[in-house]
């Protein structure tokens, strides 16, 4: 369980896009092995927020830690400087960006909510492509296998990971001809390939039946429980959030709303709020 | 580790057909040695125009599989390979035309201002003259190669950050500045490159061919030598697709935010395509002044960057093997099977209509219309032809049980 090491603090990120304040103000932290769940209704800026701290975009305001050090921070800047709508202008000064490959060099993996595998590769090759970045060699050596041992050791531990999620049966089909549960089990082993301090989920449970669901779920548990795995997930069903969430943080229109534990969520009347439109007294 | 097998068997099985093919064509074009030129058909004569599909087919089998390494296995859109190709073409005329030819050739200019040659460099303190030869052609064809890739470096720098389309656009301009550049007739510029005027006299295909001591050829390689450079050269190619860097330029095509969120670094990546491409563009080009004989700007033009893309195109994009049978069918077409149609034929009084000069290129241009309307896959595919032919040879011996490779699925 949690150890109270931070790994990744969120500090008042903004995220503009055109006049559309996406993310606004966010501030959000996850210690080292905990599931903290990232929740809210339909375009309340989840995605973008995952976008902001994998370098997708850059954010308009604010700052990202990544284990104790600063990784991202920035300003709004040209013609933002004008139409900047969000909090905190001023607070930041300096601009470190990086491209989403830093970041995963550095130890956040993702998945995506609509699912990109590599369409032309093998679920295998999906997998193994993930190992890349650990690799020591160079296009000369790598074409001249010097690196033979290394590309073993990769392919190993490709098959391990396959394994583990139930795919190594499959290794050799086309990734996108896999049922579409399976593509996101896909994922997320391709994403714990890179050897990720922190996993990012965002939506891992969209398009599963029931039965997938629940064996997400406690493979997820089991990330955690077994491989002190710290992640981050955006998630709908909330059976799957309450269940395995330490934290949650509830965003609407950008904005945090809430965040405390799954029973204190579930009580919250501005979550009950935001979920079901301003209904004050609807069930949970 | 099934699968693993099939890989070496089916490695095995590619190499063992390279090298049967090989052979054959050693073989076809030694025969005249062995048995009375009288006594050949006319296609197997020392003149036919096989040798010449054979030659320029080799060349464009690596030129192609060069470009298809960055459309293809990339997704990277290059329309620069002609310019690629007449750097290595010019550095190697350059360095390897022998001084003493070149105050003929440069006669414009008074001789060159590259008063050397590679071969002279060698023989200079290794004597043998066919040794210096070889290892003047091979220094100077990678030298060339590392010209085109620097180039394709300096175009990259700014170039493959942006969106893809604009190395499109990029390569286009680079090929046609190029082009224009080696055909600048300045004084001290002219001194290197001749001008407009073409350079010639450096080693060819027909000067591998093996001599005895009085002069007289005792083995043809002067089709084996283009086969040889080019199947190293896509083996190497094929070596570098199969690598952990082949994958990673094939998830950039796949999906790069998703390449990019796997660790992948985008623009260094597309640049190593980049270069290797370039770089054996601009050994294809070496190849193509060999077979040409001569250099010159004017044919590389981006009509010819144009021929190759169809090339890869008609063989299949991401298919090394299809780029490779492409080449020899496109150039067969076009050079020899199709010259029928350009030549008037009168059978039995009757004069053929529409046969005249220049119907071929009519007929050409629909038969590939025709491929890219309707066949946009191409001759393979992204299939590679160990792969084809086992799918054929499952379908060929079922004998109504189901074949092994369907009931392992
Ligand atoms: N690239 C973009 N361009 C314009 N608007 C965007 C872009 N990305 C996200 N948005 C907007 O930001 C808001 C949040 O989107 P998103 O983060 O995908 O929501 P969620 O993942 O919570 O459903 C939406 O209103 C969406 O329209
Ligand atoms: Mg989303």
């Amino acid at each position: 369980m949690s150890t109270g090491k931070n790994i990744l603090h969120v500090e008042n990120v903004t995220m503009q896009i055109g006049g559309v304040v996406a993310v606004d103000n966010l501030t959000l932290d996850v210690n080292e092995g905990e599931i903290v769940a990232l929740i809210g209704p339909n375009g309340a800026g989840k995605t973008t927020a995952f976008n902001a701290i994998t370098g997708v975009y850059e954010p308009t305001n604010g700052a990202i830690d990544f284990l104790g050090k600063r990784m991202i921070e920035n300003h709004p800047q040209g013609k933002m400087t004008k139409i900047y709508a969000g909090e905190n202008n001023g607070v930041y000064k300096n601009t470190i960006v990086k491209t989403p490959d830093k970041i995963t060099k550095l130890g956040i993996a993702r998945t995506f909510q609509n699912i990109r595998l590599f369409k032309g590769m093998t679920v295998f090759e999906n997998v193994l492509i993930a190992k890349h970045l650990h690799q020591t060699g160079n296009l000369l050596s790598a074409t001249f296998r010097l690196n033979n041992k290394e590309e073993q050791q990769m392919r190993r531990e490709t098959l391990e990971l396959l394994e583990m999620q139930g795919l190594a049966h499959l290794k050799d089909e086309l990734a996108t001809s896999l049922p579409y549960g399976q593509q996101r089990r896909l994922e997320i082993a391709r994403a714990l390939a890179t050897k990720p301090k922190l996993l990012l989920l965002d939506e891992p449970a969209a398009g599963m039946n029931p039965q997938e669901t629940q064996e997400l779920t406690a493979f997820i548990r089991q990330l955690r429980d077994e491989y002190d795995q710290t992640i981050l997930v955006i998630e709908h069903h909330m059976d799957l959030i309450m269940d395995i969430s330490d934290r949650i943080y509830v965003i609407d229109f950008g904005k945090l709303i809430a965040t405390g534990d799954p029973a204190q969520i579930q009580a919250d009347p501005k979550v009950i709020r935001a979920y079901l439109g301003g209904d004050d007294d609807a069930e949970n | 580790m099934v699968n693993q097998k099939k890989n070496i068997k089916g490695t095995l099985i590619s190499i063992l057909c390279i090298l049967v093919f090989m052979a054959a064509v050693a073989v076809l074009e030694n025969l005249n040695l062995w048995v009375p030129a009288s006594s050949l058909p006319k296609w197997l004569k020392p003149t036919s125009m096989l040798f010449t599909v054979l030659k320029k087919g080799a060349v464009y089998s690596l030129i192609a599989v060069s470009l298809n390494l960055l459309n293809g296995f990339t997704g990277l859109f290059s329309l620069g390979h002609a310019g690629f190709m007449l750097l290595g073409a010019y550095t190697y005329a350059i360095l390897c035309t022998p001084s003493s030819v070149k105050d003929t050739v440069y006669y414009k200019y008074n001789g060159s201002s590259v008063n050397f040659s590679m071969q002279e460099f060698y023989q200079s303190f290794l004597g043998n003259e066919t040794l210096s030869m070889i290892l003047g052609v091979v220094t100077t064809m990678i030298l060339a190669g590392l010209v085109a890739a620097l180039f394709a470096f300096l175009i990259g720098l700014p170039v493959l950050r942006l969106k893809s389309d604009y190395l499109a656009i990029a390569t286009l301009g680079f090929a046609e500045i190029v082009r224009a550049l080696f055909q600048w007739e300045a004084p001290f510029w002219g001194r290197i490159t001749n001008g407009a005027n073409m350079i010639k006299g450096f080693p060819k295909f027909s000067d591998f061919n093996i001599e005895n001591a009085d002069g007289k050829v005792v083995f043809y390689m002067s089709t084996l030598f283009p086969f040889i450079v080019a199947a190293v050269c896509i083996a190497v190619m094929v070596l570098i697709i199969k690598s952990t860097y082949g994958r990673a330029f094939r998830a950039i095509r796949d999906d790069e935010i998703a390449a990019e969120a796997m660790g992948i670094n985008l623009a260094k990546h597309k640049m190593m395509s980049f270069c290797t491409s370039a770089f054996f563009a601009g050994i294809g080009g070496v190849l193509y002044a060999m077979y040409s004989t001569t250099v010159q700007a004017k044919p590389f033009t981006s009509a010819l960057t144009y021929e190759l893309l169809l090339i890869v195109v008609i063989g299949g994009i991401g298919s090394v093997s299809g780029s490779c049978i492409s080449s020899f069918l496109f150039v067969a077409c076009s050079e020899w099977w199709l010259r029928f149609l350009d030549k008037e034929t009168v059978i039995g009084g009757f004069k053929v209509p529409l046969l005249r000069d220049g119907f071929r290129m009519v007929v050409f241009s629909v038969v590939i219309m025709i491929i890219v309307l309707f066949f946009r896959k191409g001759i393979m595919g992204d299939k590679e032809l160990p792969e084809v032919a086992g799918k054929i040879k499952n379908r060929i011996f079922r004998n109504g049980k189901k074949s092994k490779g369907e009931a392992e699925k």
